[in-house]
This record gives C-alpha cells, structure tokens and sequence, in this order.
C-alpha cells in the first residue's frame, strides 16, 4: 500500500485550497462542485448543520446572522484587538465574553471560537481530499502569512487539531509561492515575493541557492487586503444610498452584504475594464446605480495600496539590499491581479512582476511540495530545502517595563536563546517572566505571548540560584519554553498561560466534541458518496437506453452492459463503498462506447448536460469516470 | 567534524553536545574567517539537520534535529557577522560586553539619569557641533521651519560618521589578525593576548557609540 497523502492546504481569508503532489507535479484538489477555490465562508443551516464553501455564499446573503466570512482576521487575537474590525465586518461576538477569553462568534444562536470555525473550513478541505483519494487524510502542511506571531500560528495549529489533522508543518505563504515558483525554475538569485490576499499583506525576500530557498527578510501586515477595498467600496456606496435615497441600510445585514457582492464583482471587473455600473436591487424596491471609473476607484484605493510601501522597504533594508539586486519578483494572492498594485510593485522593486502562476492557486501548490519534502522527498523535491526565519523579534519583559530582544527578527528558524534568571529574595521559589514579540521597545507596546511562572526553584539565598532558561522557536514559527536549575541540576516546571489562544484541554474538549466516531464518519460518508455515483451512472444509462446509440451497439455489448449493471444493482445494496466502487468502474469500462456513439450524435448535449448533477440527480460524480463527460440529456 | 552530530555508521542526526559555535562547525576560535565557506558548510549542514529533511525519523531524533539545527542556525548567525563574531569570541574570553551596556542601562534607568556615554576624544569636537545641530533642528521643527543647509549640514557629519565606523571595520580586522597569529603560535602568550583583547573591545565601544549616533541622527531626520 502507498504511503498516506500528505496534503497541502493553503486556509485564507477569502479562499482556501488543498493540493497534492501527484507524481512530480503539484495540484488542487477540487471540491465536488468542481471547482479548487473554497470560499472560507462558514454557515449554519436550518438543521444547525455547518455549511462550508460555495454553498454557504448563498447563506451569507440570505441570513447573514447565521453565517461568518474572513474568520482569519480574528485567529490569535484578543477582543480589545478587534475593535476596528468590529467596526468593519459583521462579526457577531457572543454577549457573555469575558476578557481575555478566546473570541467566540455566534452563527445563529450558537457560538464557535475562530479556531473552531477555521477547523469547519479545514475540514471541508479534508473531505475534498479524501474523496479524490477515496482514502482518509489525516496529515497536512497548513500555510500562514509570515508575517502571523506567535499566538495566530498557535490558532492555526489548533484550528488543525480540531479538524482532525495532524499539522506537520505551519509554512508561510510566500514561501510556499517561492517553492511552487522555484520548482521548475531551478536556478539562484534572490527573489522577492509580493503577496497581497484578501486579509493579509507580506512581503518575503529570499536567496535561492541550489535548491534551498533561504529568506532573508519578510515583513507584512497581518490586517491589510483586498477585504479593505471591499470596506471602503460598501463604506462609500451605504454614504451614497443614505445621501442620494434617504436610506440607512448600515444596520440593514442583508442589504450590507448584497452590496458586498456588488462591490466584489465591480472590483474584479476594473482590473480588465475602465469602468463599470453598480447596480444593487435595495429594499423598498428601489435600486443603487453608479458608474466607477477606473480611474477614480484607483484614486480611492491608492491609500490602501501605499501602506504595502513601508514593509516592503523595511524588508530591503533587514535583507541589506537595493532593488537593482532583486532578481524576480514573484505576485500572490488575488488582489496582485489589480492593475494599479502591479505598477506599484514595478516601481518598488524596478522590475516587471512574474504574472505567469495563478495567484490564487501557487500557496496551496507550494504548501504541496513542503508536503512532499516532510513525507520524504520524491526526484522533483529532492535537494529542495526551505530556511525560514521568525518575523518578529521575541523579547522578555525586564526591569522597567522595557523589551529585552533575545532572538531578532529575521534570524532563521529554529532558533533559540539562552537566559538566566535568578531570585531576588531567599528561599524565593518562584520566578515570573512575561513573554513578548514585537519590535518596539516597551513591553506594553508588543504582543504578549505569554506568561511563564518557574517553578520549584530549590530554596536558597537571593542571587544564589541560576536557573537556565531556553527559547526555542521551532520550525513552524512556534515558540517553546523550557527551564533548568543550575546549581541543582533540577528542571524547574514551567506554568504557561497563553495571554491569547485555546489550552490543550479546550482543543482536545472540541475534537472530541465533533470527531468521536470520526472513522464510521468517513466510512458513512464514502458509501454515501459512491451510491450518489452509481445513482448518476445508471441514471445516465437509462437515458443511454432510450437514445438512438444504442441501437448501434452489438448484442454483446449489450447483454455485457445488462450484467454489470445487475453487479452494481446488486452491490448498491450493500454498505461496502469500496465494492461499490469496483462496480461503477465496471460498469464504466463497458459502457464506455456508448458513451463515445452518443457524444457523436448529440454534440451540444455536453453543455446541456452540465446542469444535470445540480438538478435532479443530487451530488453528481464524485470522481472521474468516462460516462461523465459525455452527459445525456 | 561530523561525529559529534551524526553516527559514524549509519549518519542519523546525535543529541547536541555543549560545544561553542566555533566548534561547531570545526573551526579554531579564530577571527579572520572566509564567509563564503562558512556559508557553503551551513548549506551542507542544514541539508542534513533540519527538521524537515528528518521529519520522517523516530520522535527523538525529530527532537535531536530541532535542537542541532536551533544550534547550527544560531551558530551561523553570530559567526557570518563581523561584529557579533567578535563579541562571542570575547565573550568566550570572558569579557562580558553586552553585561557592562546592559548594568549601565539599568543604573541609568534607576537613578533616572541618561545612561553616561563616554565619547571618544577623537569625536568629541565633531559630536559637540552635531548635538548643536540637532537641537536647533528640534527647535525649527517646533517653530514649523525648515532650513535646507542645516539638514545638508547634519547629512554631512552623518556621513563622517559612517565612514568612521568603516575605518573602525577595519581597524577591528588588523587586530583580527593578530588574535589569530596569536592563536596558532602559541596558547601561552598571554600578554600579548590580553592587549588584543583590551583593543578590540575599545574598537566595539566606539563603534556602537558611532552606531547609536547614527541612530538618532537618522530619527531626529526622519521625525
């Protein structure tokens, strides 16, 4: 039996991805709607039953109290850190949070913490992954903007616990671009990656060298993207409607994100257009109609666009070059699509951008090839090595509230650093230290991780002990904390409270909450998937029967047909998906020139046909078989 | 060099052992090192110790690879840089640089008193007029002014001041070669060590009293 898949799965704001490495090539896997893009949009149905991806799109306009998009933004982050995305986005917080608390969102009248809600997401993504496999999946690479601290890679993490994954590996997204660029281009220099999604901005510069792909500098924003065209465009059209209509929608969730999708559409369409009209149906029966110019919706984003400069320039001058020393420079995410941001990236780094891979695509594709690198390599992957490094400086609270950095940005990962921390009173057994990340230099200006109490130091004068502590950042970016005292060679125990983020108790409490019978779900759910085929294919047969192909084929073929669909008949029966399978396969095999005759004589019955699956036959194929693409009508 | 991070028989990855980062890559402890093998040997490291090329070992070996590869990056690291190579290789000699800045910050932060900075004197008149600069730049600020030839002017003496600390790059070198000769002729001598030494930290000092200039003139600019 071949080794388990390990996928790559790339969990963005607006979309998300998982991909494998099939043979020396990496690709998405897409959903059984066919398509590789999964909206990250969670809903809850009538039943309270989570709706994930394109179908909970339609959720999201027709009961938005009942739905959640861009999740991303609230991984790893605090209620008093949210406040401006409160104001933006229709994040609905449970009433009775306390401080300090994970973040819990309420869908209807339950509520999730964001991990949770990423997990529904991650979880949808390993369903894809299993049925194209028709295996369980169970390992993944997950990707986070690089620029992410410590706290949101913990919530990924989790995130991936919860949705029953092992994570091997959390890798930043541009990295991951630069692996799925680098692979058929095997050659050095330094490259820079430019990756403005739809939540988040990062900017990574890294030396190639043989196949390792060693950054140099990354810099970013983790709240900065084409959510925040989105929010300036509905800001703008809701100060129209109200001026122009004498209509308040703000308050209006519906209205809201009707706007939403017209803003979005506008949006994409003036990346290829000068111009385009709005025009938005309103309650009440009136309409919003505007037209925008290219020029002047390039006017409005500019703001937004600029504050990708400062990172940028940052990240040149932390790697200690010009742009003239840029040798590429590679665009990811959708909102490098846009045509004003591509001449902003030329002007940065005096070079065209490579337009040449799908922006949407290349994280996941990436994420698949470390995948592949962890589960041992293959010829394509061979000698290819990533050398990361931690965006933020980690520091430790010292005498005066001031930051002391102990590992600097940009140092490769792992790291570590070693202090030593003694007691200021006898027989002291307890020492505190707060752990912090950040650039600036008070501690109560960087991000808190979290606070460790040493514990169990011998009793001794003040000043005797010496108590060793490490800093270990791992290669997912994850900080570890252990401790020794010296004199006595004890290991002293380490209390962690995480000033954001889930306990491993809580996460274990949710995975058992949603995956006790997690191998009779899969199993249910393949034998459930394959009646749906067989149902299709014997569907599609009885239309074959009736059509004028099938009095071309011999009493052979015929009596042949007959058998196997009895076998399948037979077999749909029973709970053996595998079975099942092996019969539609069979089935298949012998029908195939039917197939062939009808698709001669019914040349436009393929479009017709492709609304078939949606219509009247439920989920359609879920893998692909000959009989497919023919399609009867 | 390997044996001590992988089996000489079967080349899996051994538990770190409490070397120093000169060691760690087999080299002596001297100064005068060629980057450019250095970083040709932490290639060749990395592609044997990192976690990810390990990822499908037992889970101690997974561990022994994080920590050596912890190791090597933070080895790498200090050693490619002239000046942190320097402060580690003193510090190897006991001299505890970042110790006296960091009690000095503290003592300053109790009493409340800006932590004392000794300037160089070979400085002393061109730090003289850049403060003069400086504040009357910080009180053109404050009144909405903006005099074009005093900012040329502090450019200027920012300028000095960077190639000043090019020079003191390279005076550090010259002792670069001393330490080293001293090292291969013989581990007695002492004297001639401690001189080295006693060089080399007064050449840091200076330096980071440049850099720390440069720094605020850089701010007080951008402001």
């Amino acid at each position: 039996m071949a080794a388990e898949n390990i996928v790559g799965i790339d969990l963005g704001t607006t979309n998300s991805l998982v991909a494998f490495m099939q043979g020396e090539t990496p690709v998405v896997i897409p959903g059984d709607d066919g398509l590789n893009l999964v909206p990250s949009v969670v809903a809850l149905d009538q039943n309270n039953q989570p709706v994930i991806g394109n179908s909970a799109r339609k959720n999201l306009i027709e009961t938005p109290e009942r739905a959640v998009y861009s999740i991303k933004r609230l991984m790893g982050r605090g209620v008093e850190d949210i406040q401006e995305e409160l104001k933006l986005f229709p994040f609905r917080l449970a009433e009775d949070l306390q401080t300090g608390e994970v973040l819990r969102i309420k869908l209807g009248d339950k509520t999730f913490t964001p991990p949770e809600i990423s997990a529904l997401i991650l979880r949808q993504l390993k369903r894809n992954a299993e049925r194209y496999f028709a295996g369980p999946v169970t390992k993944a690479v997950i990707t986070v903007p690089a620029y992410f601290n410590d706290a949101q890679r913990q919530a990924t993490k989790d995130a991936g616990r919860i949705a029953g994954l092992e994570v091997l590996r959390l890798v930043n997204e541009p990295t991951a671009a630069s692996l799925a660029y680098g692979l058929d281009k095997k050659q050095n220099g330094i490259i820079a990656v430019y990756d403005l999604g739809g939540g988040t901005f990062d900017v990574s510069i890294l030396k190639l060298h043989d196949g390792i792909f060693e950054v140099i500098a990354t810099n970013g924003d983790t709240h900065l993207g084409g959510d925040d065209i989105d929010n300036l465009l509905i800001t703008i059209a809701l100060d129209d409607i109200r001026g122009d209509l004498n209509l308040d929608l703000r308050r209006n969730a519906e209205a809201v994100q009707a706007i939403r999708k017209a803003v979005i559409d506008a949006k994409i369409s003036l990346s290829s257009q000068p111009s385009v009209k709005l025009d938005v149906e309103l309650p009440g029966g009136k309409r919003y109609l505007r037209e925008i110019t290219r020029e002047q919706y390039e006017q409005l984003i500019q703001p937004i666009i600029d504050r990708t400069v400062g990172p940028c320039k940052q990240a040149l001058k932390d790697a200690n070059l010009k742009p003239e020393q840029i040798d590429e420079v590679v665009l990811v995410g959708g909102s490098t699509r846009i045509p004003k941001v591509r001449a902003l990236v030329k002007e940065l780094f005096h070079r065209e951008p490579h337009t040449d891979l799908n922006p949407d695509e290349v994280v996941a594709l990436g994420a698949a090839v470390q995948a592949n690198i962890l589960g041992g390599g293959s010829e394509a992957t061979q000698n290819m090595l990533l050398l990361d490094v931690t965006p933020l400086s980690l520091g430790i609270e010292v005498a005066g509230g001031v930051t002391d950095k102990i590992i600097l940005r940009n140092s490769t990962i792992p790291a570590s650093a070693t202090q030593f921390y003694t007691t200021q009173v006898d027989g002291q057994a307890n020492v505190a230290i707060h752990v912090l990340q950040g650039e600036r230099e008070l501690a109560s200006d960087c991000r808190s991780l979290a606070r460790f109490d040493l514990k169990g130091i011998p009793p001794m004068a003040a000043g005797i002990p010496r108590v060793e502590v490490k800093f270990l950042i791992d290669a997912n970016g994850i900080l570890h904390v252990s401790a020794r005292e010296q004199r006595s060679g004890k290991e002293a125990e380490i209390q962690v409270q995480p000033s954001y983020g889930l306990t491993d108790e809580q996460v274990e409490g949710m995975i058992l909450d949603s995956f006790d019978n997690a191998e009779e779900d899969f199993r249910r759910r393949q034998v459930i998937e394959a009646r749906n085929e067989a149902a299709t294919i014997l569907a599609a047969l009885e239309k074959g029967k009736k059509s004028a192909a099938w009095g071309q084929l011999t009493t052979d073929e015929k009596k042949q047909i007959a058998k196997m669909e009895k076998v399948l008949a037979a077999v749909n029966a029973e709970d053996d998906y595998q079975a099942i399978r092996k019969a539609i396969d069979a089935l298949n095999q012998c029908t195939m020139r039917l197939a062939e005759l009808m698709m001669d004589t019914a040349v436009s019955s393929a479009l017709k046909g492709k609304n078939m699956d949606e219509t009247d036959l439920g989920e359609g194929p879920t893998a692909p078989h000959p009989m497919a693409k023919a399609e009867f009508e | 060099m390997r044996a001590a991070r992988f089996c000489e028989s079967c080349g899996k990855v051994q538990p770190p052992a409490p070397v120093d980062y000169f060691s760690f890559f087999g080299l002596p402890p001297k100064l005068d090192l060629d980057v450019a093998t250095l970083e040709k040997d932490f290639y060749e490291l990395s592609r044997r110790l990192h976690p990810d090329l390990n990822a499908q070992a037992g889970s101690q070996e997974q561990e022994w690879s994080l920590e050596q590869s912890s190791l090597l990056n933070d080895a790498y690291r200090t050693l490619r840089d002239p000046i942190k190579r320097t402060q580690y290789l003193l510090r190897l000699e006991g001299v505890e640089l970042e110790e006296q800045s960091k009690t000095a910050t503290e003592q300053a932060r109790a009493t409340g008193e800006a932590k004392k900075q000794i300037v160089p004197p070979d400085l002393l008149e061109e730090v003289f007029e850049l403060n003069m600069q400086l504040e009357e730049l910080s009180m053109n600020k404050k009144m909405g002014e903006n005099d074009a030839s005093l900012t040329d002017e502090i450019k200027k003496h920012k300028d000095a001041l960077e190639s000043k600390n090019e020079s003191l790059l390279k005076e550090l070198q010259s002792y670069w070669k001393e330490w080293d000769a001293s090292i291969e002729r013989s581990p007695a001598a002492s004297d001639a060590r401690a001189e080295t030494i006693r060089k080399m930290v007064d050449v840091l000092n200076r330096r980071n009293y440049i850099r720390n200039l440069v720094r605020d003139v850089n701010a007080a600019l951008e402001e």
